[in-house]
């Protein structure tokens, strides 16, 4: 018997499809049963205190105010150390490096940056900062966190520019515009939209980062607003709290883990929200 | 540099003997001509016939592309712009250029009309403003932006953004405009509105227009150089060219046989 072409086409159609809804039913079981025991375990650690206190020593209360601060600031430390170094790099490989040897070495020492285990990044700066000052502090933390931001803005900073197209430079050279004011005036400008998402992605990349942070910033039991000192960090924290047998630390390390993760869903929609406006 | 006497306007641009190479492919072979002061000198052809190419070698902008090689000379007021001392940027601010598809800067109109000015000259804000509506009337734009300066450039319909573009070209007071296809993308009300701006154009500037359209050729040229796989086949003044072409090739080409 045979089957007609279309028929056919339809039922290969009607599989293939199956298949893709099976696969995505597949993923989204597993991302929502994270997020519902994220939510289910972490929202009964979440209290005023959590806010309000410090990290309890065993057996006592607490909370994880010095924890949320110290990851506050060494996120925001590394993303402004990181992100011009990201976006000038990233500027230099798509604008400026058509000739020479420079730009395609760069951008293949970017991408195995990129794809490093964040643990090795952790490693080489206490190898080459930690170790050779004496103690953990915060500003090797930010460092370290800084070390991760630069090749993602890089690569995305590149790609977005790459998307402009090549007659819209022309236009601005056209009129006497020298490169510096091409690049600066209008090609930044076309893809500032998605040059800011490759931050925000780049932020929320690191705020969960932990592996870097126990090499560096390590942790802090107690309030230090000292960059030359251990630091207190969500991750460590969590990391630490929840390997204890004390079930108030493993209901604080659940709490910590629901709020990174709220920032960075809330940074993504950021992201999303930002891309979608478009005033120019 | 020679001019001939049957045709006493002034010499703008003088090409001499140039070739042009992609790479290896040789695009534009041993072309010499010379584009007239405030006349509208039209390119025509087939495509790929080298005009668009011969238009980017008059402001340089091959020179973006490393692979591209111009060999000749171009000598314009005199000097030689091939030669390596010629400041590019200084050259480009001289010899304008609108492009096929219209390309508003991601500002506002305002700023994309301001752009190229800001570049060369340190106007105040009243003088800045005061060329901004002189480059926008002259483009014959001001009538439907004056009201929304502020509002971006890629808001205009394809029509107003070329117009847009061509006020972006005249604000920096270049003193010769390359136009290179510049009404291939647009309706015909647009396209008759920009054919008689360019018109108007000439008393000031010195025009060259590369079309595909041999009826635009006709109305808005004072001279039309017709090209055929890298060559100059036939350059004269335009009513000659359309009336009583003296190579078989362009009668072909104007009337249709062939292109």
């Amino acid at each position: 018997m045979k089957i007609p072409i279309y028929t056919r086409r339809r039922i290969i159609n009607a599989i293939n499809l199956t298949f893709s809804v099976l696969a995505m039913a597949f993923g989204l079981f597993w991302l929502f049963w994270i997020l519902l025991t994220l939510f289910d375990k972490g929202l009964d650690g979440i209290s005023f205190a959590t806010f309000t206190q410090m990290t309890p020593s065993p057996g006592d209360t607490g909370g994880l105010l010095n924890a949320i601060a110290g990851s506050l600031v060494m996120v925001t430390l590394a993303t402004l150390i990181g992100t011009p170094v990201g976006i000038m790099a990233g500027t230099y490989l798509a604008e400026f490096g058509q000739r020479g040897w420079l730009a395609p070495v760069t951008r293949f020492v970017n991408d195995i940056l990129l794809s490093a285990p964040s643990i090795v990044i952790g490693l080489f700066v206490y190898t080459v900062y930690v170790a050779k000052v004496g103690h953990f502090s915060g500003w090797a933390g930010a460092l370290a966190l800084s070390l991760i931001v630069i090749p993602v803005v890089v690569r995305t900073t590149e790609d977005m520019l790459r998307l402009i197209p090549n007659s819209l430079r022309e236009a601005a050279i056209a009129l006497g515009a020298p490169q510096w004011k091409v690049v600066t005036l209008v090609t930044w400008r076309a893809s500032k939209v998605g040059i800011m998402t490759g931050i925000l992605l780049a932020v929320a990349r690191i705020s969960g980062e932990t592996a870097p942070l126990l090499f560096t910033a390590l942790n802090n039991q107690f309030w230090s607003a000292d960059m030359n000192r251990p630091m207190a960090n969500l991750p460590v924290v969590i990391f630490q709290f929840a390997m204890s047998p004390y079930e108030y630390w493993q209901e604080l390390a659940w709490a910590g883990a629901l709020l990174i993760t709220l920032s960075v869903l809330g940074l993504n929609v950021a992201a999303r929200i930002f891309m979608r406006k478009r005033d120019f | 540099m020679t001019i001939s006497l049957s045709q006493p306007d002034v010499c703008k641009i003088s090409i001499n003997d140039l070739n042009f190479y992609y790479d290896t492919f040789h695009a534009l072979k041993s072309i010499s001509m010379q584009i007239r002061k405030n006349k509208i000198t039209a390119f025509i052809g087939p495509s790929g016939c080298g005009k668009s190419t011969l238009l980017r070698t008059l402001n340089r902008m091959y020179q973006l592309y490393p692979s591209q090689i111009a060999k000749g000379e171009i000598v314009v007021d005199g000097m030689n712009i091939l030669d390596k001392k010629q400041d590019l940027n200084m050259l480009r601010a001289k010899m304008g250029m609108v492009f096929q598809k219209p390309t508003p800067f991601p500002m506002s109109i305002f700023d994309n009309v301001a752009f190229g000015v800001k570049l060369y000259e340190s106007l105040n804000r009243y003088d800045l403003a005061e060329r901004v509506e002189w480059a926008l009337q002259k483009a014959a734009l001001w009538e439907e932006v004056k009201d929304k300066l502020n509002q971006s450039g890629t808001s205009l319909s394809g029509g107003q953004q070329q117009r847009l573009c061509i006020a972006r070209t005249i604000a920096v007071k270049p003193d010769v405009v390359l136009l290179d296809e510049p009404t291939s993308a647009l309706d015909p009300i647009s396209t008759a509105r920009i054919e008689d701006l360019i018109f108007q154009l000439k008393e000031d500037y010195t025009i060259a227009i590369v079309t595909h359209n041999m009826q635009q050729a006709a109305r808005v040229s004072d001279y039309t150089a017709y090209m055929y796989l890298g060559e100059l086949v036939e350059f004269g003044a335009t009513d000659l060219i359309f009336t009583t072409p003296r190579q078989r090739a362009t009668e072909d080409y104007i009337t249709g046989k062939f292109g």
